[in-house]
């Protein structure tokens, strides 16, 4: 998947997340900023959620903001992506 | 040392002294008289017609001598709305006075403005039956010297008797009172209802301060404190915010995860057996537990089925199911809102108590002996259904005990409502944080996600089988939880212990240790 | 059958704890326009991680010509939920489009044809003049309903609460689900705070034949469940008449009196179809 443009998927309503995506130059790597109303009891596991998932994709060289305000680990992959198809442009079947 | 519940637990701790550990809900209380002493209140004179009334709160604390060390009671029947508290507090520490104890029955919002003071030496203790908020965020972080002690309503009144709690000065806010300090909170243009809290404070403390924003002709009537234990009367403009001491009718709640658990915990009432005729009941005062009423109110009137006596925190909602003829009593120690200060002031069987005939543990038998049912809420609860109500998800003290342990321990069936997770937190789960109720005083859990029976009453478990109720093993309902919300880290703290929480016999059931 | 919005993680999550028969995961008008893409990836997660059991789970797709409607197909079909809803569907043109179309995805993904039902929404007039040859065309379509807001807008009708406009269109498909023999569910009731009005509505269409009725709020469930759900009365009367018929049966006999009523066999149908309305097993009896 190729990244082009920053976007956003989610939002601050409790038991979602707000997470959003910028490409990055090659080999600069993956920068995760977390902010979670969990942090204490699940932010590591977010963590690598996020990391997991960007694996899966083959994407390593992004930025990834990430506000969570209790999202399950379905929530969180579900809005992870939605923001990486939008900013690869791959929105199929949505208004742009 | 361990405790029963295996609860690590020091034998002595600075500001605290000798620690006797929780040993069960009954093993101390079973044998009938208890070893510790009711300390004498003071006795004291009067000339006859001098007068009690000060101008202001300031010189009614000048007069009681106020000193370095001392020990400050309040009650907190004007909930969120107080002002007296804090106006106290204030004017003690522009006295210089400092090693305060407070001892308040409980702690809300309203009271965030002593935050500095604890920092600052002037409170450096405090024993209470909630705390919330920022100051239960400060205690927990350790801004204080010496430890505080969450008590139960009912351990409350049993610490003043045995002196663990020795009030050296009371304020009492009151919505009337007349000259001599004959008061009551039942009417009023700041009404708060029942003064149950108040009461043993006024009987026990060397110096009683009553306050209020409305001066009512000698007598007062009703009086819930009587002169003979005042020593001070002060006329304010304010005592709080009435909106927030008393704001109308309790509504019941629309949230439909709420209503969901009440609606299943009155299905399980109603299968238990022991909704029956002359039955007695309590719920708490909000969320699902009070939902329950709605639903109980329904079977009643479906079943034609009568109740006895309403006990506890008092909705007008209880009033409601009063004026219905479906109880025939309320007995009430804390009232709610505005219509139950109406009730109480014109219904002869709306009956105020105190807070030791509700719930004291060390006397004849409390009003909590009697309950048949009670509904009551709690922040986790582990799969031995130890309950805390107490510290939330991140160690922070953030609620009451209340009369939690009290009423669970005398109900023949206590139930406990509450969500399986909220947001991504488990609530039920293998061990919680802070213990404040045993599991063997909880009888059955119900959540969105399953209804689990305490295996000490397999009879219940059976009666809800019976009904069509489907129960589930309560390491089953942690198992599945877990699965949805993944493995929370447990909370990290300090070693420094920082609060203890007492059982209501005195014992020390579970210790707060200093967030990280 | 309670409608949950797709694009809702918190009652996503909860869906199934509230005691309805059915939940309804929609990404069609609880989903904003600029949200549709969300909503799916939503809903094809949590169809994966949250377990709805003892709960049908139904998903309402966009309709066909939308921008939206293929690609939420092509990612919800291959979960194989217990249905999915199709709306807005007018003639058999169309369904048998959309059918041939989940079939074609199916057979990519080597799934059977015969384990997703479909639900067949009717919304406008002309859907309600074909409602019995859409609701007819396939054995996989167990259900239909009636889209009572949509209906209305489409009939021009100034709204009205009584639900007279579109009482001819809720009798009309009320009658073509009998005559297929499938299940058919009413319309949403609006007005959350309308205790008593959702339950004069639910008891006016269960005696006009619905099987059920859609809700938007989890309030809703217990009243509509009240309402179909048998009487104690009913049930003893039900059990009454078939234990009597069971009796009769073997003496031969098929028309008899209980409590000086004329028994004969549609009575037995129905009161039948009230033991099972209360999950009551005839054996039990």
């Amino acid at each position: 998947m190729e990244l082009k443009i920053k976007a956003q998927a989610g939002s601050f309503e409790s038991s979602d997340v707000l997470i959003m995506v910028e490409p990055q130059p090659t080999g600069v790597g993956r920068k995760i900023e977390l902010e979670s109303i969990v942090m204490q009891q699940f932010g590591d596991d977010l963590l690598n959620q996020i990391h997991r998932d960007l694996d899966a994709l083959g994407i390593d060289d992004i930025r990834v903001i990430i506000n969570d305000k209790g999202a399950l680990p379905p929530t969180i992959s579900a809005r992870l992506e939605t923001a990486l198809k939008r900013s690869a442009g791959l929105q199929a079947g949505t208004l742009t | 040392m361990k405790n029963i519940l295996q609860r690590e637990i020091p034998e002595t701790l600075e500001g605290i002294g000798e620690i006797e550990p929780f040993q069960g809900a009954f093993t101390k209380l079973r044998k009938g008289w208890m070893e510790e002493e009711t300390v004498p209140p003071p006795n004291k004179a009067k000339m006859p017609h001098s007068s009690k009334m000060c101008s202001n709160l300031k010189e009614a604390v000048i007069r009681t001598n106020p000193r370095n060390g001392m020990t400050v009671s309040f009650h907190h029947h004007l909930r969120g709305g107080d002002s007296i508290l804090v106006e106290t507090i204030k004017i003690l520490a522009e006295l210089g006075i400092k090693d305060i104890t407070l001892a308040s029955s409980s702690l809300t919002s309203a009271h965030e403005p002593i935050l500095p003071y604890l920092k600052n030496g002037t409170i450096t203790q405090i024993y209470s039956s909630g705390i919330r908020g920022e100051i239960g965020e400060a205690v927990a972080k350790g801004v204080m010297p010496k430890p505080f002690v969450i008590h139960s309503h009912g351990g409350r009144v049993r610490s003043v008797h045995t002196g663990k709690i020795k009030i050296d000065l009371t304020v009492i806010a009151a919505s009337a009172a007349d000259i001599e300090g004959n008061s009551t909170g039942a009417h009023g243009p700041s009404a708060f209802g029942s003064m149950g809290y108040a009461v043993i404070d006024a009987r026990y403390a060397r110096q009683v301060v009553v306050v209020t924003d409305n001066i009512v002709d000698y007598p007062c009537v009703p009086q819930a404190v009587t002169q003979n234990f005042v020593d001070y009367v002060v006329k304010v403009d304010s005592i709080g915010d009435p909106s927030k001491i008393a704001g109308g009718t309790t509504r019941i709640t629309k949230a439909p995860m709420d209503l969901q658990i009440a609606r299943l915990a009155a299905q399980v009432i109603e299968h238990s057996g022991e909704l029956k005729e002359g039955f007695s009941f309590q719920v708490g005062a909000g969320g699902a537990s009070l939902a329950v009423a709605k639903y109980i109110r329904k079977i009643m009137k479906q079943k034609v089925i009568k109740g006895s006596f309403i006990l506890g925190g008092v909705t007008s909602y209880g009033v409601d199911m009063l004026n219905e003829g479906l109880f025939k009593s309320i007995f009430d120690v804390q009232s709610f809102d505005a219509a139950v200060s109406t009730s109480l002031m014109t219904n002869p069987y709306h009956i105020e108590i105190t807070a030791g005939l509700y719930a004291n543990p060390f006397n004849c038998g409390c009003m909590t002996n009697k309950l048949d049912i009670v509904v009551l809420g709690a922040l986790e609860i582990d799969t031995d259904f130890n309950v805390n109500v107490i510290t939330g998800s991140e160690g922070y003290v953030r609620g009451a005990s209340g009369g939690h342990s009290d009423t669970a321990s005398g109900a023949n069936l206590t139930v406990v409502v509450c969500p399986s997770f909220r947001g991504r937190i488990p609530i039920v789960k293998e061990k919680v944080h802070t213990i404040v109720t045993p599991g063997e005083s909880i009888d059955v859990l119900v959540t969105e996600r399953g209804i689990c029976v305490n295996p000490n009453r397999p009879e219940l478990k059976e009666n809800l089988i019976k009904g069509g109720i489907a129960v589930k093993e309560i390491k089953d309902l942690a198992a599945e939880v877990e699965k949805i919300t993944g493995v929370a880290k447990p909370i990290q703290n300090e070693e420094r212990i920082v609060g203890i929480v007492e059982y209501r016999d005195g014992t020390v059931i579970d210790v707060i240790r200093q967030v990280k | 059958m309670l409608y949950i919005p797709g694009n809702n993680p918190a009652m996503l999550q909860q869906g199934s704890v509230y005691g309805a028969d059915g939940v309804l995961l929609d990404l069609e008008d609880a989903v904003a326009l600029n949200q549709k893409d969300a909503a799916r990836i939503l809903v094809s997660h949590m169809l994966q991680y949250v377990s709805y059991e003892g709960c049908e789970v139904t998903v309402r797709v966009n309709h066909i010509d939308t921008p939206f409607g293929e690609e939420d197909l092509k990612q919800i079909v291959p979960l194989q939920p217990d249905a999915i809803r199709l709306p807005k569907v007018e003639t058999i043109d169309e369904i048998s489009r959309i059918i041939q179309l989940v079939e074609d995805i199916e057979n990519a993904h080597e799934l059977p044809h015969d384990k997703m039902k479909i639900h067949v929404m009717i919304e406008t007039a002309l859907g309600v003049q074909n409602v019995y040859d859409i609701a007819n065309y396939s054995s996989r379509i167990d259900a239909i309903s009636i889209g009572g807001q949509d209906l209305a807008a489409d009939m021009q009708l100034v709204k009205t609460n009584d639900g007279i406009g579109i009482d001819y269109a809720r009798k009309q498909i009320v009658m073509a689900a009998k005559a297929c023999k499938i299940d058919v569910f009413d319309t949403v009731y609006v007005d959350v705070e309308n205790e008593e009005g959702l339950r004069e509505e639910a008891e006016y269409i269960k005696k006009l034949g619905f099987t059920g009725k859609a809700i938007i709020n989890p309030r809703q469930i217990e009243i509509v469940n009240e309402v179909f759900t048998p009487t104690e009365k009913e049930i003893r009367k039900a059990a009454k008449i078939v234990k009597a018929f069971e009796r009769n049966k073997k003496e031969g006999i098929g028309v008899f009196a209980v409590d000086g009523k004329m028994v004969d066999a549609p009575v037995v149908q129905r009161a039948l179809r009230v033991l099972e309305m209360a999950d009551i097993d005839v054996a039990d009896i």
